[in-house]
């Protein structure tokens, strides 16, 4: 069990820069992701792609963003709990019990939910059938690549996850690649490599084919895929591989008795508190009248939110505000000599 | 003011006129039409805001720009009258499109 100040749900750039806040402020925190990553979409979705809207920084990149903002809260030490997420939260005598998938425990009077649009998670096939194999043949992601020696393995996706390892258990396993269009999205070279495969029957490649039924008694032994004009054919397979990229679900958040709107939760704009006290919401999550969806916003509510869980962090202090180039407090705690 | 018709996957209508500029997915998200997710909020990198768009009409948008088919690729069941609203821009030229939503977004 681990007793803190603020319990952080979400490593992106607006839990990140609330917990330098909060730090600035003299709180401690510890910060939760799901993902195995700090920099929650930015380092996701778009690690690359340039960033034009953040105050005095004309150009930088989602990498970029990430890495000054970790810069940005090293002298605080905080710890990073990442590949986690927080499933329950519940109250007992006015603080916050904070549970894992893990395992892990926190105590705390305060949670801030920065948790973007949710939890990112593995786009799974839409068809039915697929779930009963989900987990033993049907996967999303490979944890132990030795399973699939000398099985057949059918691959969908046209992305690098999808190439790369098609190219990978080609060496071992019999392959084939499956993918909805022609082009792939994958590294120039990847690409080439699986057209050199595919035309030594190396890999199987089927363009413009996507997933109809998968079939087996007990274990899978087949897929059947499908074109658009309804023409389908079955593949042997001892293992079906999805590779369709994350989607964003809002997962547990939903069960803890926050008020929702579609999928964000209501703030008041003073603290970014919810409709439970300590618990606030700040960044893509929170939504609140004339909500900005901007990473400069989730700054600001990360400031205003590191406040609010001042007074239940230190019922009996008086919080002062101070400029951090005035304060030597605050020096000290950046460790600046 | 351009109408658009959005078609839910249940066969139910909404027609609403949505203001040159904004997008089709905007203008979903902006009346309250089920069946458009739009978690990203626009910026081409989640693929919630799928829809279909039928031969008469698709052949009339403008032409997909790069990135959106790799976006598509991990829509929940893109085919080739795939479109992300977000990326379909209302202009005159759209009076009267009817888009239609896929099962679902995720």
């Amino acid at each position: 069990m681990i007793k803190t100040d603020v319990v952080i749900v979400g490593a992106g750039p607006t839990g990140l820069f609330c917990a330098h806040q909060l730090g600035i402020i003299g709180l401690k925190c510890e910060i939760v992701d799901n993902l195995d990553k700090i920099g929650g979409q930015c380092i996701e979705l778009y690690p690359d792609k340039p960033i034009y809207d953040i105050p005095a920084v004309p150009e930088c990149t989602g990498e970029e963003l990430t890495n000054n903002l970790i810069e940005q809260i090293k002298p605080f030490k905080f710890n990073f709990h990442l590949n986690d997420r927080v499933q329950e939260l519940t109250n007992e005598n006015d603080n916050w019990v904070v549970k894992t998938t893990n395992g892990k425990e926190f105590h705390t009077p305060n949670v801030v939910i920065a948790g973007g649009v949710g939890s990112f998670e593995p786009r799974k096939f839409p068809t039915k059938s697929a779930e009963k194999f989900d987990g033993t043949s049907v996967l999303y992601s490979i944890k132990d690549k030795t399973i699939f020696k000398d099985k057949s393995v059918a691959i969908f996706g046209g992305g690098d996850s999808a190439l790369d390892w098609a190219i990978e258990l080609s060496n071992t396993s019999k392959v084939s690649l499956i993918h909805r269009r022609e082009e792939f999205r994958g590294a120039p070279a990847s690409v080439q490599k699986i057209k050199e495969l595919s035309e030594k029957n190396i890999i199987n490649l089927f363009t413009k084919y996507s997933i109809k039924d998968v079939k087996g008694n007990g274990s899978l032994e087949e897929v059947e895929i499908k074109s658009e004009e309804g023409e389908s054919k079955i593949l042997k397979a001892d293992y079906v591989l999805g590779f369709f990229g994350l989607i964003m679900q809002l997962g547990p958040i939903a069960e803890w008795g926050l008020n929702l709107d579609k999928k964000a939760i209501p703030v008041n704009t003073e603290n970014f508190e919810t409709n439970k006290k300590g618990i606030f919401a700040i960044g893509d999550i929170c939504t609140y009248p004339g909500k900005l969806k901007l990473i400069l916003s989730g700054f600001h509510e990360g400031a205003l939110a590191a406040r609010g869980c001042f007074k239940y962090a230190r019922p009996n202090e008086k919080y002062r505000f101070e400029f951090t180039t005035a304060s030597n407090t605050i020096k000290d705690r950046l460790g600046i000599k | 003011m351009t109408k658009i018709k959005y078609i839910e996957h249940n066969g139910k209508e909404h027609i609403v006129e949505v203001q040159n500029g904004l997008t089709v997915m905007e203008g979903a998200v902006q009346n309250d039409i089920p069946g458009i997710d739009a978690d990203c909020g626009g910026s081409m990198s989640c693929a919630t805001c799928h829809v279909y768009v039928k031969e008469d009409w698709y052949d009339k948008l403008p032409k997909k720009d790069m990135g959106e088919d790799d976006m598509l690729d991990q829509a929940y069941e893109p085919n080739s009258n795939s479109r992300l609203s977000c990326q379909i821009m209302v202009s005159d030229d759209l009076d009267g499109l009817t888009v239609h939503m896929p099962e679902k977004q995720v």
